[in-house]
């Protein structure tokens, strides 16, 4: 797939000498010096072994922890953010958890409406039409009123999703989407960043920059346009156009 | 930091009683300190955070009033009709006996108006409620709740301990209220099937003689400060430090002890300006 043409400004992420910690145990690397750069519009798969660091990876890129080493830089901004002024420039960012870690207590309408009822402090009837719309989009509908308990694995990934696009994030990072899935939630899944790449209805038609983390680049092949890998304590980037 | 310090102080047991006290003088010393770094953030939210996201925190809000306040009336009315028989009832029938009945309204007001209303009220909510918010907010952490919270910009602390502090400040509060009126209205129910020759309204009158305006001022601030402190603790132990699920019980049986001293320890504190004033 032909990479598309980087959009002014600065780059979404920019990663210079950055060290990962591991999140149960903060004292351990996971990885390190890592250069990387992720411009707005691109696609990574982000590929690793089993035990390699490719959440704990993520949760730094998704700022919930800090580097151990280096420096962070989202859209320009030193990371991590956790100052309420800069919380604007932090939800640009959207993260969709392995496990879909959805707030148990809640329906599933319920959780996708939560980001926006609490950014935007909206009532349950003012956010109805937006989650409608977002749990169309994932074909939630019928779950809607259900508890995550009630839904299988497959399904709270979805709404981990729907969560997640609740806000209309610039980067969405996934975490292992297909880890887990039958091949017919598989189709769905590639299928639908695919169009989020490219410009999905739900996100008004803006190609949204997508940062996936796998243990197989198989299924991504002609689906991704830059590609990493995570391994032995490192991180290497595969090169433009590069497939492994 | 401060997980790595508890672990190594719960490894086997000490050689010595000098080091057995040091070990329990340390763990106190850093679960205190953890405890006054979260009230503060708590007590910083709060205040930073009054008003915004008005219509996710209202609800909330509500329903930890109704959870550790409303829903518990029944149980607290029978305790009320429980407290009467034991103190008032007992205490009566012991006044008569020695012919000091005229201070019934004195030992109605120290025992039960002052001490063991509030501190009832407050131990009930505690078994109640205090444990269900260590459990609830444990297993929300081991599943990776308050890190989906953190990834959608959330504040777990507004979000998940600020509705329980004020709804257990306020709920702890209304029912040592309702604990009181009952326990003084079922007392003399007990004493009056007891013959007891005291007329309603001379009780009343023995009540209101030993009341004074600093009582309702202490025990409003009193309960208050109880349902704060056991909501701080129970979420602190729940929230606070990196849980697995099979260390939520663990964390439920401290934060009990703790929230128990912690009362306690509040109860003295206000024994104390009884008697300075």
């Amino acid at each position: 797939m032909p990479p598309l043409p980087a959009p002014a400004g600065p780059p979404a992420i920019v990663m210079t000498g950055v060290a990962v910690s591991a999140q149960r145990e903060p004292d351990t690397t996971v990885a390190s010096g890592i250069n990387w750069t992720v411009n707005a519009g691109d696609y990574w798969v982000v590929a690793g072994p089993h035990g390699s660091g490719k959440s704990d990876f993520l949760m730094l890129t998704a700022e919930l922890t800090a580097p151990r080493q280096g420096q962070y830089l989202f859209f320009g901004e030193t990371m991590p953010i956790f100052d309420e002024a800069r919380l604007k420039e932090r939800l640009r960012l959207g993260l969709v958890f392995e496990d879909g870690h959805l707030l148990n207590h809640l329906t599933v309408a319920e959780n996708v409406a939560l980001p926006l009822r609490y950014h935007y402090n909206l009532d349950r009837s003012e956010a109805e039409a937006a989650v409608g719309e977002l749990l169309a989009g994932t074909e939630l509908t019928p779950w809607a009123k259900s508890t995550p308990g009630a839904l299988g694995r497959s399904w709270q990934k979805r709404v981990g999703l729907a969560r997640a696009l609740a806000l209309r994030p610039e980067v969405l990072l996934v975490d292992n989407p297909l880890g887990g899935l039958d091949p017919q939630h598989m189709r769905w899944w590639l299928g639908f960043l695919d169009r989020l790449a490219k410009g999905h209805n739900l996100m008004q038609g803006r190609p949204v920059t997508l940062v996936i983390t796998t243990a197989d680049f198989q299924p991504w092949k002609g689906q991704a346009r830059q590609w990493a890998v995570l391994r032995n304590g490192g991180f290497e980037v595969l090169g433009p156009g590069a497939q492994p | 930091m401060e997980q790595g310090n508890v672990s190594a102080l719960s490894s086997p047991l000490p050689r010595s009683l000098t080091a057995y006290v040091g070990r329990g003088l340390f763990r106190f010393l850093l679960t205190l300190q953890g405890l006054v770094a979260f009230a503060l953030i708590t007590l910083g939210v709060m205040i930073s955070r009054f008003g915004a996201a008005r219509q996710v925190i209202r609800p909330l809000v509500f329903h930890e009033v109704s959870r550790a306040g409303l829903r518990l009336l029944p149980m607290f009315l029978f305790m009320s009709m429980a407290l009467g028989l034991v103190v008032i009832g007992q205490t009566v029938s012991w006044l008569k006996v020695v012919g000091a009945i005229n201070f019934l309204g004195t030992v109605m007001v120290v025992v039960v108006v002052r001490e063991l209303g509030p501190l009832v009220a407050a131990l009930l909510v505690l078994a109640r409620i205090g444990t269900a918010n260590v459990i609830e907010l444990g297993t929300a952490r081991a599943m990776g709740e308050v890190e989906a919270l953190e990834a959608l910009g959330i504040d777990p602390v507004h979000y998940l301990v600020v509705p329980r502090v004020i709804g257990m400040a306020l709920g702890v509060f209304a029912l040592t209220v309702y604990l009181i009126i009952g326990a003084l209205l079922s007392g003399y129910l007990w004493a009056f099937l007891q013959d007891v020759p005291l007329r309603p309204g001379e009780y009343f009158r023995q009540l209101a003689n030993a009341l004074s305006g600093l009582d309702f001022a202490l025990l409003a601030v009193k309960t208050l400060a109880f349902g704060f402190i056991i909501a701080l603790v129970t979420c602190y132990h729940g929230l606070a430090q990196p849980l697995r699920l099979e260390q939520v019980s663990g964390a439920t049986v401290a934060a009990v002890a703790q929230s128990v001293v912690a009362c306690v320890l509040i109860d003295a504190l206000f024994i104390l300006v009884y008697l300075v004033t």
